[in-house]
C-alpha cells in the first residue's frame, strides 16, 4: 500500500453527533468502528459534501441533513450510525469550510476512507475529531454497501463482505501529541502555559 | 542546503535557520483572517478557551463578504456575531458593509498583507497573497481560533513545484488563462500538499492583478500555496500600501524542488474550464457552440480594477445579448469608485449589465445571481463544481474577464475577436 501526505488520526467517538472542538482523552481507546460503505469517486468537493447555500448556519444537525445531497440525495436519510464514506483521490477538495467534516460527523459517519485527501479538509477533519485515513489499496476493492470494520489503534481495516484485511500506517508523532493534549486548542493552551 | 521561497518564509516564522519538506513546525502568523461563513465557528471555539484577549488586535482581520450584505436572517445573525466579537475584543480590522470588500482583494490593497508575511485564513483562497511573495494558506475555523489565541499555526513544510514561465502572452491572454492552463495540465490534485513557486522571465509580463489571480487558484490544483518572486512590480504595489515594514525574501540558487514544469506564455490562447472541475480546460478555439444564460465578472479571482477594465474594453459600445444576464462585482469599494471614475461602470450599465456592491455572492451560489436547473453561466470565478452557483443541475464555465464579456454580447461562449 502506498500513502500520500500525512496519515490522519482518529481520536473521537464516531457518531457522537455535534461538533467536537477537542479530542477527548477518554476516547483514545475506541472500540473498532463497524458499518457499511457509502462509495463515491475521485475529487469529491466540499460544495457537494455541504452546499454553500446551507452555510448560513453552523448547526451540526442541520448541516448533516444536507450532507452529500448534490451527488446523493439518499445519503442524509439513509446513512446509519457507524457507516463509512469511501472515496477516491483528493476527497474534500475546494473550500476551507469546517462545515464539511462537521456535517459528515454529525450524520453519524464513523470515518472517511479515501485514496487521498485535499489538504484543508485533512486539517479540518483532524482538528474537529472526524477520523479519516488514506488506504488507496483498500478503497479500490470496496464496493457500496460492503460491511467494514476498522481498528484505528491497530491500523487495520477489514472488509467483512469480501473477507479481506488491510493495514494502514499509524499517526505521526506530532499528531499523537495533539491527540494527547486533547486537541489543537488544548495543545496551544498547554504550550503557552509552559513557555 | 538552499531553500525555496516557501521554505525560507516558513523557517523565519518558526525561528529556525532552515526547514525541510515534510517537517511539522509551529510558526508565528503575521495576519489571521476569517469571513462570515468561517468566523462564527472560530469565534465559538475561541470563546471555549475562556481567554480575555486575542493574541494581537491588529493582526486579525474579519471580513463579512460571503453572504453580506446579509442575504437572510441566518446570515444576519452570523455577521452580528462577528461584529460583536470584533467590538468586544477590539479587533481593528473588521470591515463593515459599505467599507467592506472581498477579503483577498481588500486585505493586500489595504496594505495589511506585505511581502515576506506568513498569513493564514479560514478561507481556501487565502493563498492569493503569494502574489506578494508572502506565504499564505487556507485553514479551517479551529485553526483560526487557535491562531487568534496564540498567534501560531502548525504547518507541514510542503515540497515545492517550480513553474518556469517564459515568453509574452498574446492579446486577450491573461493571468487567468495561465493558471487554468496549468491546472488543466497537472489536474486538480496536481500540486496536492505542495507549494507552487513561479520563476522565469515570463513573470515580467504578468501584472500584479494577474499574479493575484494565479496565486488565488493554486488551491484549485490542490496546492498549499502559490508564490511569486519579489520584483519591481511587487515593490511598486507594496510601497504605496504596506502598513508594516516588510522583508524581501529570495529563493536560494541551490534550493531543491520536487518537480519542475515550464509554460511558454506566448503559445497560450484564452482558456475555458468546462463543468464540473477546473481541470476540464479547453483552448477557446476548441470550445464549440455553448449558449449561456448568465455572465459573472468579479470574485477574489478576477474582481480587480484591471479585470473590470478588460471586460469593459470588450463591452463598451455593445449590448448584452437578449437572453443573457450579466453581473459585475467590483471586489472592493475602492475598485467600485475607480470603476465609476474611469467610466467603466457606465459602460457596463449602458450595455445592460447589473453593477453590484462588493460580495462573494454568486461565486459560491450564496446569493445575487443563483442559477436555475439547466441554466449555464460563464464566470471569472474559481470553481465550477456541481451546484457551485445554484441548482445542482446548472453549469459553470470559467474564463478570463475579456472572454466573459465577449460571451455576454455573443450569447454563447466566445472571444473578443469574434465581435
Amino acid at each position: 500500500m502506498s500513502y500520500k501526505g500525512d496519515i490522519p488520526a482518529g481520536g473521537d467517538i464516531p457518531g457522537s453527533g455535534g461538533h467536537s472542538l477537542f479530542f477527548r482523552r477518554e476516547n483514545q481507546e475506541c472500540p473498532p468502528l463497524r458499518g457499511k460503505a457509502w462509495k463515491y469517486g475521485d475529487d469529491v468537493d466540499t460544495d457537494v459534501i455541504i452546499p454553500a447555500r446551507y452555510l448560513n448556519t453552523s448547526d451540526p444537525a442541520e448541516l448533516a441533513s444536507h450532507c452529500m445531497e448534490d451527488i446523493d440525495d439518499s445519503f442524509a436519510s439513509k446513512v446509519a450510525p457507524g457507516d463509512f464514506i469511501v472515496a477516491g483521490k483528493n476527497f474534500g477538495c475546494g473550500s476551507s469550510r469546517e462545515h464539511a467534516p462537521i456535517a459528515i460527523k454529525a450524520s453519524g459517519v464513523s470515518a472517511v476512507i479515501a485514496s487521498s485527501f485535499a489538504r484543508i479538509f485533512y486539517r479540518n477533519a483532524f482538528n474537529t475529531g472526524l477520523p479519516i485515513f488514506e488506504a488507496p489499496g483498500a478503497v479500490d476493492e470496496i464496493d457500496a454497501g460492503d460491511r467494514l470494520a476498522v481498528d484505528m489503534e491497530r491500523g487495520s481495516l477489514r472488509n467483512e463482505t469480501k473477507g479481506k484485511e488491510y493495514r494502514f500506517t499509524p499517526i505521526p508523532p506530532f499528531m499523537r501529541e495533539l491527540v494527547a493534549a486533547g486537541g489543537l486548542l488544548n495543545y496551544i493552551v498547554n504550550r503557552k502555559k509552559g513557555s | 542546503m538552499g531553500m525555496t521561497l516557501t521554505e525560507k518564509i516558513l523557517a523565519r516564522h518558526a525561528g529556525r535557520q532552515t526547514v525541510a519538506p515534510g517537517e511539522l513546525i509551529l510558526a508565528n502568523v503575521d495576519l489571521a483572517l476569517g469571513n462570515d461563513v468561517t468566523s462564527p465557528i472560530a469565534i465559538q471555539a475561541f470563546r471555549s478557551l475562556g481567554s480575555g484577549a486575542v493574541f494581537d488586535r491588529g493582526r486579525i482581520a474579519l471580513v463579512p463578504d460571503h453572504f453580506a450584505p446579509n442575504k437572510d436572517i441566518k446570515s444576519a445573525e452570523q455577521v452580528k456575531l462577528m461584529r460583536e466579537f470584533a467590538k468586544e475584543f477590539g479587533i481593528a480590522n473588521y470591515f463593515e458593509v459599505g467599507r467592506m470588500g472581498i477579503e483577498h482583494v481588500l486585505l493586500p490593497d489595504e496594505g495589511l498583507v506585505v511581502p515576506g508575511d506568513l498569513v493564514i485564513g479560514a478561507d481556501s483562497h487565502t493563498c492569493t497573497y503569494g502574489a506578494l511573495c508572502a506565504f499564505s494558506t487556507g485553514v479551517g475555523s479551529t485553526d483560526l481560533a487557535a491562531a487568534m489565541f496564540s498567534g501560531e499555526v502548525w504547518l507541514k513544510v510542503p515540497e515545492t513545484l517550480r513553474i518556469v514561465l517564459s515568453g509574452r502572452p498574446a492579446k486577450w491572454v491573461e493571468g487567468k488563462d495561465v493558471i487554468l492552463h496549468i491546472i488543466g495540465e497537472i489536474g486538480v490534485d496536481g500540486a496536492l500538499y505542495r507549494a507552487m513557486e513561479y520563476a522565469g522571465d515570463g513573470i515580467t509580463h504578468l501584472s500584479m492583478a494577474w499574479r493575484f489571480t494565479m496565486a488565488n487558484m493554486a488551491i484549485e490544483a490542490g496546492a498549499k500555496n502559490g508564490i511569486f518572486p519579489f520584483d519591481g512590480a511587487t515593490k511598486a504595489y507594496a510601497d504605496g500600501r504596506a502598513k508594516r515594514k516588510y522583508e524581501v525574501v529570495t529563493a536560494d540558487p541551490d534550493a531543491r524542488y520536487a518537480d519542475e514544469i515550464s509554460v511558454d506564455l506566448s503559445a497560450l490562447e484564452p482558456v475555458v474550464a468546462f463543468p464540473h472541475l477546473p481541470e476540464n480546460t479547453k483552448p477557446l478555439s476548441q470550445v464549440g457552440h455553448i449558449p449561456i444564460d448568465q455572465v459573472v465578472v468579479g470574485s477574489c479571482t478576477n474582481g480587480r480594477i484591471e479585470d473590470l477594465r478588460s471586460a469593459a474594453a470588450v463591452i463598451r459600445g455593445r449590448k448584452v445579448h437578449d437572453g443573457v444576464r450579466m453581473l459585475i462585482f467590483p471586489a472592493t469599494q475602492e475598485i467600485y469608485l475607480q470603476a465609476m471614475r474611469e467610466g467603466l461602470m457606465e459602460a457596463f450599465v449602458t450595455a445592460g449589465a447589473a453593477f453590484s456592491t462588493p460580495t462573494c455572492g454568486p461565486c459560491l451560489g450564496g446569493h445575487m445571481g443563483i442559477l436555475a436547473k439547466g441554466e449555464r453561466a460563464i464566470s471569472t470565478t474559481n470553481r465550477n463544481f456541481v451546484g457551485r452557483m445554484g441548482h445542482p443541475g446548472s453549469e459553470v464555465y470559467l474564463s478570463n474577464p475579456a472572454v466573459a464579456a465577449a460571451s455576454a454580447v455573443l450569447g454563447r461562449i466566445g472571444g473578443p475577436d469574434e465581435l
